[in-house]
């Protein structure tokens, strides 16, 4: 076994064991436990859990990667996945933890009087958490089958039984302080061949710097400088200013990811666990902090990427590698087809080039970036086997959070709340874990088939989420007025609406060719894209919610009044009192 | 009754300073205004690219934990403290 392997095997291995032993140790013994850890997490310990919970493989594999060939273009990811903070934290996380319940779909129903708009929420829930989490299962694959050298599909099966056996042991009381250890995990991870890189480069040690500086190599010239005019030499768009579709498309795309997070079912949650209105507040304020660390060195480790990516291939102007000494890690990631050269004209040599006819690099897929990265800069092997560990750390944290989510709003939304509300806690408890498994089950399934379906999910996950649930729980706090009727048709018009427009692109559940509708050009929404019509789906779900309720006339006198004592932190119960 | 309405009253305009600040910086400087707050540089940062992928993540941190401290005050100042 070579060194690599062998430091692969003992980070991987030996995180697991310390998630494992965290599990069992904190494991959940009472509905309360396992649905909010019994309410009694500090807000920075809650920040961590957050930033665990929150940063999934897209943050941590994909997010730079995709930064990288993006530029410019790729802040709507920075901006809007941090913005939805600002508005969690101001508009729904204090008057929720107030409330005092369980689940969000919990919260909607006290809101809106009405066994309908739970069931609603529970869809809406479900629909959005499982599109995310199949999103999850493909960057445990992706990280499992190039570090453990398996084929993907039984990295996924390895990824399912670990979440399997933490996630039903521990409820969110084992789910939060694993996923403690998982933040400090992945942020070592992230940042020690960030730091390294940044070093290399331009002599600062400070990513967030150094990505500002001058080169190290006495030329004078700042890093972005350069990087701008050695792309635009190749053909490509200048790095600092490429644009994603269109000032008005990184528009709403930010959006939709800003209102997606602050509407995503598995943070929402996360309040629910701290003590007091006071502490939700601060949370958010952390959970940003330890978030902040990550997405700001992101497009370092992005633009570094990229220029020692190019800078690998074309040593010097004019002088392109030769295939036949190419480096280790170029052969390493060849094996999973995740990268591929084609030699079109045959002198032997790397051409990479903007043109997709001389082009020879046919695929460099962007998830393969960071987890590249610290092999294309000769880091260390600890440091790449820590960056494994740190990948899988991200991946399985989210996936647990979200199981979470989805079990809670079945077992206590669907079965005790509506069908069957006499459920002991212990058939309740047992409900929830029985849950957990199928949902690991069809997340698995659905990684692995139909096969295009994995990429498509995770951008739309927000854009569901930020259609639905975040202007229904905004209305229900900020209108006391606003009535059920109107919550739920605007509820059910915002996810439909936008799920109509990305399944008219990309075919229903991503099948390709099951695009109905056909005919009409891509993006034919004043040039938005489907992952970015989220911000368009809530706007729908705002107006059609105000449009009903002035038919419908306002909440009764009770739910006002209800509204009206949530706004005020005075008199906060533990959610477990209720 | 009056005391819990003006406390809402002043967590609204409180909200609303802060959804500006959060605005701006990220939809007006690191989107609408770019390419003129391009101009400018600190550094190698284009100050359009730097808002967009350094300093609005860094001013929605600060606005968090302003907001959060202001609402603390507020909560004292109107006496709707949790017990």
């Amino acid at each position: 076994m070579d060194e690599l392997k062998l430091y692969t095997y003992i980070a991987v291995f030996g995180s697991f064991g310390v998630y494992f032993a965290i599990a069992w140790f904190a494991r959940a013994k009472s509905t309360s436990d396992f649905y909010v850890a019994g309410g009694g997490i500090t807000p920075i310990q809650n920040g961590m859990a957050i930033g665990a919970d929150w940063m999934s493989a897209a943050s941590f594999i994909s997010m730079a990667g995709l930064i990288a060939f993006l530029g410019y273009g790729g802040s709507v990811f920075l901006m809007g996945w941090t913005g939805g903070y600002v508005l969690l934290a101001m508009l729904l996380a204090p008057y929720m933890r107030k409330h005092g319940k369980f689940t969000v779909p919990e919260f909607i129903y006290d809101r809106y009087y009405s066994k309908t708009a739970r069931i609603v929420a529970v869809m809406c829930l479900i629909i959005a958490s499982l599109t995310y989490i199949i999103g999850q299962m493909k960057g445990v694959g992706v990280a499992f089958s190039r570090f453990l050298e398996v084929e993907y599909d039984h990295g996924i099966y390895y990824g399912m039984a670990v979440v399997w056996v933490y996630a039903v042991l521990g409820g969110m009381k084992g789910i939060t302080y694993t996923q403690i250890a998982q933040y400090c995990v992945l942020i070592f991870a992230y940042t020690i061949p960030a730091v390294f890189i940044s070093l290399q480069l331009t002599g600062n040690p400070i990513p967030q710097l150094g990505l500002g500086s001058t080169l190290a190599d006495g030329s004078g010239v700042y890093l972005l400088d350069k990087l701008d005019l050695v792309v635009t030499d190749l053909g490509f768009k200048e790095y600092t200013t490429d644009n994603l579709g269109g000032t008005l498309n990184m528009f709403a795309y930010t959006l939709s990811l800003m209102i997606g997070t602050a509407g995503l079912p598995h943070v929402i949650m996360r309040f629910f666990t701290v003590p007091s209105v006071k502490a939700a507040r601060a949370s958010a304020g952390y959970a940003l902090v330890f978030i902040a660390l990550l997405y700001t060195v992101a497009p370092a480790v992005g633009a570094m990427a990229r220029f020692n990516l190019i800078n690998t291939i074309i040593p010097s102007v004019g002088e392109n590698l030769e295939y036949s000494e190419r480096p280790q890690w170029f052969k390493d990631w060849e094996k999973t087809g995740l990268l591929k050269f084609e030699d079109k004209n045959g002198d032997g040599k790397i051409q990479y080039v903007a043109d997709p006819k001389i082009n020879e690099m046919v695929k460099v897929d962007r998830d393969i970036m960071v987890l590249a990265n610290p092999a294309i800069a000769n880091l260390p092997n600890w440091v790449i086997a820590l960056v494994a560990a740190g990948g899988l750390a991200a991946a399985l944290s989210t996936a647990a959070g979200l199981l979470l989510a989805i079990s809670s709003s079945i077992s206590h939304d669907l079965m005790k709340g509506v069908f069957k509300p006499d459920l002991s806690e212990k058939d309740e408890l047992m409900a929830g874990r029985v849950v957990m498994t199928v949902s690991i089950i069809v997340a698995g399934y659905l990684g692995l088939n139909p096969p295009g379906f994995a990429a498509g999910t995770v951008a739309l996950a927000f854009g569901l989420a930020a259609s639905s649930i975040f202007p229904a729980l905004m209305m229900g706090i900020f209108s006391k007025k606003m009535s059920g009727q109107a919550a739920v048709c605007g509820m059910v018009s915002g996810i439909g609406i936008t799920m109509l427009y990305v399944f008219q692109h990309k075919g229903i559940m991503f099948i390709p060719g099951t695009s109905f509708l056909g005919g009409m050009r891509p993006n034919w929404f004043f040039d938005i894209s489907p992952n970015a019509f989220g911000a368009v789906g809530a706007m729908v779900n705002f107006a059609v919610a105000f449009i009903v309720s002035k038919q419908t006339g306002p909440a009764p006198e009770h739910i006002q009044r209800m509204v009206e004592n949530f706004r005020i932190p005075k008199s906060s119960g533990f959610a477990h009192n209720h | 009754m009056e005391n819990n309405n003006s406390y809402w009253r002043e967590n609204l305009r409180l909200i609303l300073i802060c959804l500006t600040i959060w605005f701006v910086v990220s939809y007006g400087f690191g989107l609408l205004l770019v390419e003129q707050l391009n101009v400018i540089r600190i550094g190698g940062y284009k100050l359009g690219f730097w808002f967009a992928q350094q300093g609005s993540i860094y001013t929605f941190v600060g606005l968090i934990f302003w907001y959060s401290a202001q609402m603390n005050k507020l909560d004292k100042k109107y006496d709707v403290e949790e017990s």
